[in-house]
């Protein structure tokens, strides 16, 4: 599925939402790649230990949480940063986590917003359990359960998918195929027509949509939640995109693909073919450009100036969250934790 | 007197008692629906509470605990039954990485009251994969609940103060335990957890038992008695959090203790406690404490079985050990 081609140019498979809609859609792109740009420039200056960063994954990040109701839960791997910030978590407190502040920085409640999954298709089969809760009690909830393609080799996103199919529950599996598990082409997961094929074995449907193209992506992913919402169970959506940037600041891509290949796929960018719409349609200008740029600017700058204050972290909390009641072990662990700290202050 | 049930049968009144009580309380996993449960333990649940409260699921324990951890998250209280101990194997992970660990990783605002229940250990003839002690890995997780009942009136307790406990427990339900009739009374105050207690008190030496090991320790005490020694046997219940404080006070006023359990010795939850107990009561022992566990070898065949766990000559054996001429 392909609404926008490369160039710009609508391929007429559906038709595109309304020049204000996708004009609103090209902001959030331009602010996820703004918040990209700056975690990566972030790592840099020691400020983040590491950021897996989802540059050339944009349209997917923004339309997986464009899709959703507040009432709904996103289910986010450590790549979707800026999904999470779409979904409207402060970036502030997503990023703590990546400067080693606590394993998740945000209180998942309060946006319906799962931590970021570290290990790899875990996350899925809770989505399923949130899903099938809500069912259960009758509730309007959907789940968008996120993954990439080294995830589908995981035997947990096979349950998740099984479990769903078979319980009819309300979630959306988005697969972001980028192509490569860190180092591991996706030759080496699958063997499969595609990603998206792979619903056929669950008996739900799988589409494989353009992941650089807003538009599709979104229209598939709306279409997905609706289907999910009307209680007829889950989909497998695959999108075709590509992970421009390393896999986090540890990684060397040049060591298991090429310079070509790269810059191949920086001609599919998903904010230029948006852009080159946009301004061709007349809706969007330089001056609006240069507000656009300023509004994600204003956002990195509060980024930068969050993240600049190290938060004092409290060798208390260590003990205190493991049980809702510590145990008396933990409890014997904090005081002996605490002597030892006043007497290094002493 | 309270009527006489089976384990089996007190664990069923448990799990329907709370899901009576509680609308959010959900039971699910392999077979446990129209079957019961291979060992009958979720008998008609699904008859009496519907096919939402009570069901099964694809064959898939990784499936079954993390759909538990999303229905946590999501105001449910999902109580799964891994089919045999090491049948929950395919879903450590689960249990390790988010099971153990949400809580934590969220700063306590989003806790996982889930139970898992495991029918465990040996002594049932079993095949291989079916007699599995596998305490040890949950109790070395931060995070977990640990609780291992021996008596039929503790596995209706503990599994209803299970059940309500903010945190996610694994429940070890001794499979051997599973049919022999004792009184239960349901009416009873549900046992705290984190608390051992005292089966038997002794004056000579303290026996360290849990789950399984409890009636074969039990046993022990006897023929000591008729032996002329008088020693005692305190029951965990509780594995983590684990009751220093019961066990030490009673170790400490005999001054000699074994530890029993059927899991292999070596780094188990056997070590754990010896260790525990030695550094707590280091003054009041007379003897190094000693463990009678399962050798280290994998569980064995039916026909090898009762080489491998504890039993009496072996705890008496051990109790014999405890440098009593130095008493003399």
């Amino acid at each position: 599925m392909r609404l926008l081609g490369h160039d710009g140019e609508p391929t007429g498979s559906a038709p595109l939402p309304a020049p204000d809609v996708l004009l609103d859609g090209y902001r959030r792109l331009v602010a996820a790649r703004r918040l990209n740009e700056q975690a990566q420039a972030l790592v840099r200056q020691g400020r983040l230990a590491v950021y897996p960063s989802s540059r050339g994954q944009e349209a997917c990040q923004v339309a997986c949480a464009a899709v959703l109701e507040e009432r709904d839960w996103l289910f986010p791997t450590y790549r979707d940063t800026a999904a999470i910030v779409a979904r409207g978590v402060d970036p502030v407190e997503v990023l703590t986590m990546l400067r080693g502040d606590w394993h998740c920085g945000y209180d998942p409640r309060e946006r319906r917003t799962a931590p970021q999954a570290t290990p790899l298709a875990t996350q899925l089969l809770h989505a399923v359990g949130v899903g099938h809760a809500a069912r259960l009690r009758g509730e309007d909830t959907v789940v968008m359960a996120l993954c990439g393609d080294g995830a589908t080799s995981e035997g947990d996103f096979h349950e998740a998918c099984n479990f769903a199919a078979v319980f009819a529950a309300p979630v959306v599996f988005f697969v972001q195929n980028n192509k490569y598990a860190i180092s591991v082409p996706l030759a080496r997961q699958s063997v499969a027509p595609s990603l998206a094929a792979k619903a056929d074995g669950y008996g739900m449907p799988g589409v494989l949509v353009d992941g650089n193209d807003l538009p599709a992506v979104t229209r598939v992913l709306a279409e997905a939640v609706a289907r999910a919402r009307s209680g007829d169970g889950p989909t497998l959506v695959e999108a075709d995109t590509y992970r421009m940037d390393a896999h986090t600041n540890a990684d060397d891509a040049t060591r298991y693909r090429t310079e070509d290949e790269v810059t191949g796929w920086g001609e599919r960018d998903p904010l230029t073919r948006v852009r080159t719409y946009l301004t061709g349609a007349g809706v969007l200008d330089e001056t609006g450009e240069r507000e656009i740029t300023a509004a994600s600017e204003d956002m990195a700058a509060q980024v930068r100036r969050g993240l600049a204050v190290e938060a004092p972290v409290d060798p208390d909390e260590l003990f205190a969250h493991v049980y809702a009641t510590p145990t008396p072990q933990l409890t014997s662990q904090r005081a002996s934790l605490r002597a030892e700290l006043e007497d290094e202050d002493s | 007197m309270a009527p006489k049930m089976s384990m089996a049968a007190a664990i069923n009144a448990a799990l329907r008692d709370a899901m009576a009580a509680d609308d959010a309380v959900v039971v699910f996993g392999e077979d446990v629906g129209p079957l019961g449960g291979v060992f009958r333990v979720t008998d008609g649940l699904t008859r009496d509470f519907g096919e939402g409260r009570c069901f099964d699921t694809p064959l898939a324990e990784a499936g079954i605990v993390g759909m538990a951890v999303g229905m946590a998250m999501n105001g449910m209280r999902p109580v799964v039954e891994m089919q045999f101990d090491a049948f929950a194997f395919p879903a450590f992970e689960q249990i390790t990485s988010h099971v153990a660990k949400t809580a934590n990783r969220t700063r306590g605002r989003v806790r996982l009251p889930l139970v898992i229940r495991i029918p465990y250990a040996g002594g049932i003839g079993g095949v291989e994969h079916h007699c599995d002690s596998s305490e040890a890995y949950y109790a070395h997780t931060p995070g977990l609940t640990v609780l291992a009942p021996a008596t039929n009136a503790d596995a209706y307790g503990l599994l209803r103060a299970a059940i309500e406990y903010p945190d996610p427990v694994v429940f070890l339900e001794p499979k051997k335990l599973y049919f022999a009739k004792e009184e239960v009374d349901v009416a009873a105050e549900v046992p705290p957890i984190g608390r051992a207690v005292v089966r038997r008190a002794g004056r000579d030496a303290t026996l360290i038992a849990y789950g399984p090991s409890v009636p074969p320790a039990l046993a022990a005490a006897e023929q000591a008695a008729v032996e002329g020694r008088d020693v005692g046997v305190v029951d965990l219940r509780s594995i983590v959090p684990f009751d220093d404080e019961t066990v030490c006070a009673e170790v400490r006023s005999t001054g000699r203790a074994v530890v029993v359990a059927e899991a292999p010795g070596f780094a188990s939850v056997a070590s754990e406690i010896a260790a525990r107990v030695t550094e707590r009561c280091f003054h009041h022992l007379e003897a190094p404490v000693h463990r009678v566990t399962g050798f280290d070898v994998p569980y064995p065949a039916p026909k090898l079985e009762r080489h491998f766990l504890p039993g009496v000559d072996r705890i008496l054996d051990a109790v014999d050990e405890l440098q009593w001429q130095d008493a003399a």
